[in-house]
């Protein structure tokens, strides 16, 4: 075979192909280059010389017609590993049950976002999926043309088999290595959603086998020949920082192989790479090499070590009186402004402003954080549970001064992400102490690592204003004050922007020495709940309708006139109006109480609804009815199991977390002091799907976010008590049925 | 440091651990089954149950000394072919999100109907109780012992 290649500087391989053992071919069909692709065929090379580890490409097809897809992004539970091998296997037009599944690694030339944040993969991969499955079908189409000399426009093609107009058939297999060697075609059509086979059908988690079997798929499973264990000594307080420590003890310990320390090269990264600060310590940290992970673990006990208060030692009492300052204050960053809210207020008849308080949570994913890490001359091989591979590559090579090709990183599914597997600083860790080992190593942290040196969701208050002039809700001043971070990107502008003539988003930080990031539904977490307690609050005050004021708001957004509103006030009503009927919103037998409350972020709108009854006294939520707007659904039963895990999820944690600091450290550190929703507290979840043909969004974050608030609503209004801090549990005295509704 | 017979899945292993290592690590470093998971170490997650005996049990709670003579089984050797009734009901109802603790999940369920083959919802609750979900596929988890319930009669 000869080579096709034009200017391969500037068009890169959009496919390799090299022959099987068996006389097959494998096809590798890029999605960073399938908008603009050129083809190569290479020599045909022998599967024996084929490295498979650098081997990335999204397709192998083996001449008896076996088809294996690569998921390019990590799996943290959203179910993307089952999902975008689906949307590629359909305009490819092979049978689901034909195709085995692999996870891609890391390969920044031929893979584009691999990422697994935001709830993006399926929205932002969506086309490039497609037209990678399309284009390879349409060549292994015009292969099989090409054999038998007629129009590839006269050949159909249904589950890998190409047939012509006098009936003759061949099988992919049969045509790949001609396929291999054709032009890759610029345009292809697309499947019609009407045609579809495999998405909008229910399709089982690929890995389910191997879940149920015990087999290794997760980074805590990783093993290779030599690996040691590392168990990381990190400052016992944010603030503090390591002055001298003494590992005699620790030394003698079965199994301990060298204690070390590492930060040097985590301090040289932070002065080239600041905006990595906050997610790190810049202190030294004394590491436990040992055989095993327990050896590591016990032996990391009998460190002694002497640490300082480099900054102050904070507590949650500190925070709540600074945050509450900065509401109170004015050194606000104004996010949008429409109208003049100051002189809407001083007009209005009535007005209502409430305050709405969260805490610190820990992001507690079921597997602790770890990450393998072997540093040679030749390469840095890293492995392990990340969400942000590239990102993390990155920081490796720039803090080990180490060209990026270097880097090889094997993505594991991972037991668990919620964001805290953003940031990786558990890779730098294991980058840093492999490095000086000159050894692979997994660093391994214990469950109370893993709650102590979190990066969590940080405390936020949030205070809303709003202006009555006749009846109308005229003024709208939403004010948030946030330990670190403020909001960011579009989250300004999402409802009631647009809805209110004068409008008014304000942020204020406080820069505290804790580490802090991203949680499943960054801010609209919390904010959701604050807002759709308002809408409540306002409704009752205003006495009008609950649903029927969030529909008259809705009815004001023209999205066609502001680019920054994303939401479709359209769609948003028609999910409101599937709740009302599935929920039986005011038809209910008197002793269920309903919540009520619709929401948009993570370009999914959701409305739900949470049913409520009196238990001993008490609340208890019964059930959640939840509609859901995500457009095309891919594959139904992946979709519902992250609804109803979403919104069970915002149900506990509005009800129970809760994480407080006292001397700079939190107050919690396993499962026995942090209480995580169970079985028996966990509601029924009544999912309803929107069927249209809209482009399809994401589903792991949008529907936590509503949870709290439909939770909320409803405690409204079974004791007439309204909540204004999360978790819900902490008042006892507001889950009590008010003394005038038992006596009414 | 001693050794210790360990009879799991049905093979004996010699072990050679301190004294203090949970079964959960000698499982996981020694014996290479690393099915069963590490959550919280302190027996409050459920995602290292074994059976010990036919009984549910937290195997980071468990010495090695506590288990020798009986019987353990792990996730791996629940069944030949992936096809325990549980097994089979996970599948079928496509339980597990991340998949980290569904382990556990699994392994208390088969000990459970063992003792119960016919609970109500009520005593699966309970039983499922003391294992947590952190994705919270808490509806599904019920829903498929339920069902393992009904295939195993």
């Amino acid at each position: 075979m000869k080579a096709n290649k034009t200017s391969p500087l500037t068009r890169r391989a959009f496919i390799k192909n090299s022959s099987l053992a068996g006389g097959g071919m494998v096809i590798g069909f890029h999605l960073l280059n399938s908008c603009k692709p050129k083809v190569i065929a290479e020599p045909s090379v022998d599967l024996s010389s084929l490295d498979y580890n650098n081997f990335n490409a999204f397709i192998k097809i083996a001449d008896n017609g076996a088809v294996t897809i690569f998921s390019p992004n990590p799996e943290i539970g959203q179910g993307v590993k089952t999902s975008m091998p689906m949307i590629i296997a359909e305009e490819l037009d092979v049978a689901w049950k034909d195709v085995y599944v692999e996870q891609g690694i890391l390969d920044t030339e031929n893979y584009t976002r691999q990422v697994a944040g935001g709830s993006q993969s399926i929205r932002q991969g969506w086309d490039a999926l497609r037209q990678t499955g399309a284009k390879a079908r349409h060549m292994l189409v015009s292969a099989a043309a090409a054999r038998w000399g007629v129009a590839p426009s006269e050949c159909t093609v249904n589950e890998g088999v190409i047939t012509n107009a006098a009936g003759e058939t061949l099988g992919y297999g049969e045509v790949v290595k001609e396929a291999a060697l054709l032009e890759v075609p610029e345009d292809v059509e697309l499947k019609k959603p009407k045609d579809y086979k495999i998405m909008r059908k229910n399709a089982g988690n690929v890995d389910i086998d191997k879940i149920t079997t015990g087999k290794p798929l997760f980074g805590l499973d990783y093993k290779t020949e030599g690996m040691v264990y590392a168990a990381v000594l990190r400052p016992p307080s944010f603030g503090h920082t390591l002055v001298s420590f003494d590992a005699t003890e620790a030394k003698r310990m079965p199994g301990v192989i060298d204690v070390i320390t590492i930060g040097e090269r985590v301090r040289d990264l932070l002065a080239d790479d600041p905006s990595f600060s906050s997610k790190i310590s810049s202190s030294d940290k004394v590491v436990v090499i040992a055989k095993t992970t327990w050896q590591a673990f016990k032996a990391k006990e009998v460190v002694k070590a002497i640490w300082e208060e480099e900054t102050p030692l904070e507590s949650t009492e500190e925070h709540n009186e600074i945050l509450t300052g900065l509401l109170d204050g004015n050194s606000f960053k104004t996010m949008r402004s429409d109208g003049n809210v100051k002189k809407a207020f001083a007009e209005a008849d009535d007005i209502l402003e409430r305050t709405y308080e969260s805490p610190f949570l820990p992001h507690n994913c079921m597997e602790p954080m770890n990450f393998f890490a072997h540093v040679t001359n030749e390469k840095v091989h890293l492995a392990g549970p990340i969400q942000t591979p590239a990102w993390k590559a990155g920081l490796v090579a720039k803090m080990l001064g180490r060209d990026e090709k270097d880097i090889h990183l094997e993505m594991t599914r991972m037991g668990g992400g919620f964001g805290r597997r953003l940031y990786g600083d558990f890779v730098i860790e294991a980058a840093e102490v492999s490095d000086k080992i000159k050894s692979p190593v997994k660093v391994v942290y214990t469950r109370e690592d893993d709650m102590e040196d979190g990066i969590y969701r940080m405390a936020i208050k949030y205070r809303i204003k709003a202006g009555i002039k006749n009846g109308q809700v005229t003024a709208y001043h939403l004010k948030e004050a946030a330990v670190n971070d403020n909001m960011y990107g579009l989250i300004p502008n999402f409802f009631p922007a647009g809805a209110i003539e004068n409008y008014q988003v304000d942020v204020a930080n406080y820069k505290s020495n804790i580490t802090t990031g991203a949680w499943r539904a960054p801010y609209t977490n919390f904010l959701a709940f604050a807002e759709q307690s308002f809408f409540d609050e306002l409704a009752e005050m205003m006495e009008v309708d609950k649903i029927q004021l969030r529909l008259d708001l809705l009815d004001k957004v023209k999205p066609e006139e502001d680019e920054r509103i994303q939401y479709s006030p359209e769609r948003m009503k028609k999910v409101i109006a599937k709740a009302v009927e599935k929920s039986g919103w005011g038809n209910q037998p008197d002793h269920i109480y309903q919540g009520f409350v619709n929401y948009y972020c993570h370009n999914t709108h959701v409305a739900e609804v949470a049913d409520v009854e009196i238990e001993n006294g008490g609340p208890v939520v019964k059930k959640i009815t939840c509609v859901v707007d995500c457009g095309i659904v891919v594959n139904p039963l992946g979709a519902l199991n992250q609804i109803e895990g979403g919104v069970i999820d915002g149900v506990g944690h509005s009800m129970y977390g809760e994480l407080d600091f006292a001397n700079g450290r939190p107050t919690a550190n396993n499962f026995d002091k942090y209480r995580l929703i169970r079985m028996k507290e966990a509601p029924i979840v009544e999912t309803y799907l929107m069927e249209n043909d809209h482009s399809p969004t994401g589903l792991g974050e949008p529907t936590l976010p509503p949870a709290g608030g439909a939770v909320a609503n409803a405690f409204k209004a079974a004791t007439g008590n309204r909540l204004y801090q999360q978790p819900f549990a902490k008042r006892p005295e507001l889950l009590k049925v008010l003394e005038k509704e038992i006596i009414g | 440091m001693p050794t210790y017979q360990l009879k799991v899945n049905g093979v004996s292993k010699t072990v050679d651990v301190s004294a203090d290592t949970p079964v959960l690590w000698v499982l996981r470093d020694h014996l290479d089954l690393v099915g069963t998971k590490y959550g919280c170490g302190i027996g409050q997650c459920g995602a290292c149950t074994i059976h010990v005996d036919g009984v549910a049990m937290r195997s980071c709670s468990l010495t090695p000394s506590q288990v020798e003579g009986r019987s353990l089984t792990t996730i791996e050797g629940l069944s030949e072919n992936n096809d325990h009734p549980v097994q089979q009901a996970w599948k079928e109802v496509d339980v597990p999100q991340c998949g980290y603790c569904q382990a556990g999940q699994i392994m208390t369920a088969s000990a459970f109907l063992e003792q119960n083959p016919d609970p109500s919802e009520e005593e699966v609750k309970n039983a499922m109780h003391g294992n947590i979900c952190r994705c919270a596929s808490y509806t599904r988890i019920r829903t498929a012992v339920m069902t393992a319930a009904q295939n195993m009669d």
